[in-house]
Order: C-alpha cells, then sequence, then structure tokens
C-alpha cells in the first residue's frame, strides 16, 4: 500500500472515531465535569507540544509561552465576536457554518501568534540560555499588560460574550494536529538542524546551518501552534481574562514537558494529561492540594531529573529495537543533551 | 518640580527594596547560575515573620484583618502575645530588633531550602534546578496561603511614622528615610562581606569556577549555603521595610516584586553586586515615575520593557562582563 493512501486512511479514521466521540460526549452520556477535563487536556496537548519543539528539540529556553497563546486566544475571540457570528448566521448558523467560522478564527488566532512570535523571536533568539528566558518571560508578561489595558476586548475585567464551541471533535483536531506537525517536523531536515542547534551551537554553526534562521522558524511555529490552543481555550469557555495567561500559566506548560521529559512528544502529551488531572485529583485535599501539587514537583524534580520520558520516545526506541532486531546494529543513542551538565 | 521630586524620592524608596532583594538573585546567580524564583517567596515570609514577631512581642494593631485570631498558632501568637504582651514598645529601635530576627529566620529558611531542595538537583542540568526552583516557589506560596491566611494581614506600626516637609513642596516620609538608612547600611555590610572577609574571597572564588574553588580547598557546600542565608536575610530585611512603607501583606505579595527584583538584578548584569543595586534603583524610580506621569497601568510593563531593551543591545546587563564563548 502506499505511504500516501495509508496516511489517507489514517485521516479519515482519525477523524471518524472524533467525530464519534464529539457524539458521545455531546449525548451527555459522559458526566461534563470528566468532559471537561479531557478537553482541558486536549488544550494542555496542543499547549505542551508545541512548547517542546522549541524548548525540548531547538534547546532554546523560553517561558513566555502563555503570551503567545493569550494573542492566539483575544485575536480569535475578537474575530468571532465581531465577525465569526455574522460568518456562521450568513451560512445558516448551522454545524457548516460554525465549522467554517471556527476555522477561519483558527486561522486568524494562529497567524496573530505566529507574528507575536516573529516580532518577539527575531530580536530575543540572538540571546541565549536564561538570557533568553527572561526576554520571553519580560514579552510574555507585557502581553498581559496590554491585554489589561485595551478596552475593546475588556481590559481587566475580561472578555466575555465570546461565542462558545465546545467539541472534543475541535480540540482534538487541533492536538493531533500539533502533534503530527512536531512529529513530522523533529523527523525532517528541518528538525535534525534544530536537533544539531540543540546538542552544540556553535557546531552547528560550523556545519552551515543559519542557527539564527531555524531557531525563530521554530518560534513562529511553535507560537503559532500555542495560538491555536488559545483560540481552542477561548471558545472553550466564552470567557478570557488576562489573568489566566500571566507567567504562572507559562510555567505550567514548562512543567509538563519538563515533567514528561524534553525533547519527546509522548512525555509532553503525558505531562500535559497528567498535570491536568493531578490538581483535579487533588481536590479531595481541599486546601492543601496546590502544596501537595508543588511538593510533588520538587520531589520528582530529585528523584527523576529527565522527566518521565527524558529524550526517549518510546515509540521511536521501540522502532530502533525492532530495527536493531532485524539488522542486528545497535542503534546510534540518543545523546540527552537536556540532562547534560553544563561545562565549566 | 515638586512632583518630580516627590516620585524621584518613592522611585528611591522603592528601589532600595528592589536592590535588596535583587541582591540575593545575583549572589545566587552567581555561584550557581540557578535563577531562584523562590527568593521573591523568601520576601514574603520575611515580611510574614516580621509581622507576627511584631505580635509575638505584644505590639498593638499587628491584628488580623479578617478571621478568627485563635484559628491557628500564629494568629493566638499574635492575639497574646509571646511573652504576654506589651513588652516592648513601637520604636525604631523595636523595628530594628523585629527585623534582624525576621532575617534570622528567614536566612535559616533560605539555607533550609538550598539544603533540601536545590543540593540535591545541583548535579543535574540547570533546567532541572530551575524548575526546582519553580516548585518551591509554588510551595512558599501555596504553603504561605494555608499557614498564613489568604486574606492580607495589616502590618503593625513599628515606629511613629511622620512626614516631613522638604523644599518645593515635596514630602518625605519618616518609614521612607528608614528604609533608605537601613536598606544602604545593608548594601554596604555586604559589599564588606563579599570583599573584605575570608568567607567573600571564598564566594567569589566559588563564583568564579566552582571546581576550582574545590580544588584549592574551599567547602563549597558551605559557601553555597552561607550565601543563601546572606541573600534570604536581605530578602526578609526588604519584607520588613516593605511592610513598613506599605503596610499591606499577603501571601502572594512577593511574586510580582520577585520577577521585578529579578529583572533589577539582569539589568545591572546578573552575578554582579554593584550591578544589582544599580539595576533595582534604575527600575524603582522608572516605576514610580512611569506610574506618576504616564499611566500607573502601564508601570508593570515598564521593568520589562527596559529589560528587553538593555538585553537586546547590551545582553550582559550594564555592569556585567561579556563572556566570550569558547569552544
Amino acid at each position: 500500500m502506499s505511504r500516501y493512501i495509508r496516511n489517507l486512511i489514517i485521516t479519515l479514521a482519525v477523524l471518524v472515531v472524533l467525530y464519534g466521540l464529539n457524539f458521545v460526549f455531546a449525548g451527555r452520556m459522559i458526566s461534563p465535569y470528566f468532559s471537561r477535563i479531557l478537553m482541558l487536556c486536549g488544550i494542555a496537548i496542543t499547549m505542551a507540544v508545541s512548547l517542546n519543539l522549541i524548548n525540548g528539540f531547538t534547546g532554546q529556553f523560553s517561558i513566555g509561552h502563555a503570551g503567545f497563546m493569550a494573542v492566539g486566544a483575544y485575536s480569535s475571540a475578537y474575530f468571532s465576536v465581531n465577525y465569526g457570528v455574522r460568518i456562521a448566521a450568513a451560512l445558516g448558523d448551522g454545524t457548516l457554518g460554525w465549522i467554517v467560522a471556527l476555522l477561519i478564527a483558527t486561522l486568524v488566532g494562529a497567524t496573530c501568534a505566529a507574528i507575536a512570535g516573529l516580532v518577539v523571536g527575531v530580536p530575543s533568539l540572538r540571546l541565549k540560555g536564561d538570557y533568553l528566558a527572561i526576554v520571553t518571560l519580560g514579552f510574555g508578561q507585557i502581553i498581559v499588560v496590554f491585554l489589561n489595558n485595551i478596552e475593546a476586548i475588556g481590559g481587566a475585567r475580561g472578555y466575555s460574550g465570546i461565542p462558545i464551541v465546545k467539541s472534543v471533535f475541535w480540540i482534538f483536531l487541533i492536538a493531533i494536529l500539533t502533534i503530527v506537525v512536531v512529529y513530522n517536523i523533529v523527523h525532517s531536515a528541518f528538525g535534525r538542524a534544530l536537533i544539531s542547534i540543540r546538542e552544540d551551537e556553535l557546531a552547528a554553526e560550523a556545519m552551515g546551518i543559519n542557527t539564527t534562521r531555524y531557531k525563530v522558524m521554530a518560534f513562529v511555529i511553535s507560537s503559532a501552534m500555542a495560538g491555536a490552543g488559545g483560540v481552542l481555550l477561548a471558545h472553550f469557555d466564552g470567557y478570557l481574562n488576562p489573568k489566566s495567561f500571566e507567567f504562572i500559566k507559562s510555567f505550567e506548560i514548562l512543567i509538563m514537558i519538563i515533567l514528561g521529559g524534553l525533547g519527546s512528544i509522548v512525555g509532553s502529551v503525558l505531562g500535559a494529561i497528567l498535570l491536568t488531572i493531578l490538581p483535579e485529583a487533588l481536590r479531595g485535599f481541599a486546601q492543601y492540594r496546590m502544596v501537595i501539587y508543588s511538593l510533588l514537583l520538587i520531589v520528582l524534580m530529585i528523584t527523576r531529573p529527565q522527566g518521565l520520558l527524558g529524550n526517549t520516545d518510546a515509540f521511536k526506541k521501540w522502532r530502533a529495537r525492532r530495527r536493531t532486531k532485524r539488522d542486528g546494529e545497535t542503534p546510534v543513542a540518543n545523546s540527552p543533551a537536556a540532562t547534560k551538565k553544563e561545562k565549566g | 518640580m515638586s512632583t518630580f521630586l516627590q516620585q524621584l524620592i518613592n522611585g528611591i524608596s522603592l528601589g532600595a527594596i528592589y536592590a535588596l532583594i535583587a541582591l540575593g538573585y545575583t549572589m545566587v546567580y552567581g555561584i550557581l547560575r540557578l535563577i531562584n524564583f523562590a527568593h521573591g517567596d523568601v520576601y514574603m515570609v520575611g515580611a510574614f515573620m516580621g509581622y507576627y514577631l511584631a505580635g509575638g512581642i505584644g505590639i498593638r494593631g499587628a491584628q488580623m484583618l479578617m478571621g478568627n485570631p485563635d484559628s491557628n498558632i500564629f494568629g493566638r501568637i499574635l492575639a497574646h502575645g509571646l511573652l504576654g504582651g506589651g513588652v516592648l514598645q513601637p520604636s525604631l529601635i523595636t523595628a530594628l530588633v523585629i527585623m534582624l530576627l525576621a532575617m534570622a529566620i528567614c536566612a535559616a529558611v533560605g539555607v533550609i531550602i538550598e539544603r533540601l531542595a536545590y543540593r540535591p538537583v545541583r548535579k543535574y542540568s540547570r533546567l532541572t534546578a530551575l524548575i526546582t526552583a519553580i516548585g518551591v516557589s509554588l510551595l512558599l506560596e501555596n504553603g504561605g496561603q494555608v499557614v498564613f491566611g489568604a486574606d492580607p494581614k495589616f502590618f503593625p506600626e513599628l515606629f511613629q511614622k511622620r512626614n516631613l516637609d522638604l523644599f518645593g513642596g515635596a514630602s518625605i516620609n519618616t518609614a521612607d528615610i528608614a528604609v533608605l538608612v537601613i536598606a544602604f547600611a545593608l548594601m554596604i555590610f555586604l559589599q564588606l562581606i563579599v570583599f573584605r572577609t575570608k568567607t567573600g574571597r571564598a564566594m567569589r572564588a566559588v563564583s568564579f569556577n566552582l571546581n576550582s574553588a574545590k580544588l584549592m580547598g574551599i567547602n563549597t557546600d558551605r559557601i553555597i549555603s552561607f550565601t543563601f542565608a546572606l541573600g534570604s536575610a536581605m530578602a526578609a530585611a526588604a519584607g520588613v521595610l516593605v511592610a513598613i512603607r506599605i503596610p499591606r501583606i499577603d501571601p502572594l505579595m512577593g511574586i510580582l516584586v520577585g520577577l521585578k527584583a529579578f529583572v533589577a538584578a539582569v539589568l545591572g548584569g546578573i552575578g554582579n553586586i554593584p550591578g544589582a543595586v544599580l539595576g533595582g534603583f534604575l527600575i524603582g524610580i522608572t516605576e514610580t515615575m512611569v506610574a506618576g506621569y504616564l499611566s500607573s497601568t502601564y508601570k508593570d510593563a515598564v521593568a520589562f520593557a527596559i529589560l528587553i531593551l538593555i538585553l537586546l543591545f547590551r545582553p550582559s546587563g550594564l555592569l556585567g562582563s561579556t563572556v566570550q564563548e569558547k569552544v
């Protein structure tokens, strides 16, 4: 079977399954609380996997991811409130109308976030390590301050009245799309360039890789996907508040990918699910919930610093093992750059 | 003119506090290359320790804004006093004693944090250490909400505050004078420790190269602990001083202030002690100027905007030295 046909079949199967799930969830066969957490997991996966592209695979330490999420969320919300409603109405206000409206809103959000990523990335990606981290943090905070001050999108009161499109289908479509895009990037020449930048930037440059260009490209793509995650969040509750995009949110996403293991897509997905469920699971402890959460985080960092699946994609490992069995050669070991100790 | 002078005074007073906190950030970064995100929360703990100590020695006014004072151990100490109440009268000396005690407690807190959380991850990547720091920060914030209560508290007046009129219509509060004098005294004290003592020399050696310092027979673990103690004590002093100036404290007060103090440290050149002080004053003054002349809603963005500009044009900060990258 040719590759394209196989991919086409997989795509169709995923769409059908998601569409089916959508009916299961819409039909209230599953408690709204559970479906809400599931959908939040989907949004978290989008955010974590997209951040992993820049932090895990390119090795550039960004902690302003929530800022790009905010740009995507607010721009798409503005679009939906002012134009999306009209587009949906013009197409009969049915499912089709909303699919089109939301599709355009997603494009708008992702594009705006990508532009923000470009504006932030071009100057700041010249910096390295902690400095880059602080600059991205600073940009994230500045975005929040601006959101607080723009009256057209509600300012500090928050932006309400956004059309609500709560669907498992849509959220997981974006999440899966993010995973596929990141997976394909990482397994392409472009991705190998990114990984070489992570492993040794100077050596990568010596090999003729335009490191700044690659870093900015990865940053823009990552921002666009974060923007798409923001679009989902905006249309999830129909209400946005600048407070929810403070740097704490960026930290949360960062913790997800580090918990799961930097440079591991499966790990990011796992980390996103775990960190979304954990606070809910700890609800029984009432006020001690967040204390336990932070304690767990510290203990985990001490006992398993490389994260749950650090730098070892379970899937890749499995394939490598299969290939070894077949060809009888040892696979090239993954260099654990993220856990490597700094020189000097 | 009087507005300018007034804003300048406020800015310098605020800047002194940022500078004190920034010192802790910069020292820890200089030695461990670790952004100690929990530092801002140590500052919060310092303010709360001051609050409970003031209550403990029976200063009136140290009551909870809301809630039942008997609801937790701290509340009981506060309401009834450790020593039966009314031992010390509010005065500048009392304020100093409370501040020094809070500093001692926070120094211990800093050492414990380093020992339990940071030391075990020191052998791993810096990213791991950073996440641990975020974890400690979350722990202090959420633990603070559980232990101290989430509602804001009203810090008692440790000494009589008065407004002194200056030329040009501006006025300066005695609290601001106290903040400035104490902050400067602490900075000079720190400068003396770092540059005039044997321990200080060891600190500088460790920050220059940890492994070489170890080879020279320096007990690096002890120096790192000492650095944490020193930095945390400075943060606690800042916490008490802030509470004297603006008597409203809550468990999340350290987040934004800590972030801005960190920005101040980076601005001056992280790892550089005079740089942290300079950065602190710059951020403090600019912030109050923007709040006074432009818009107070944008003041939080200013610190970060300056930071980004500085880093883009002079990535090592104002006083930092550029390190050449070697292959």
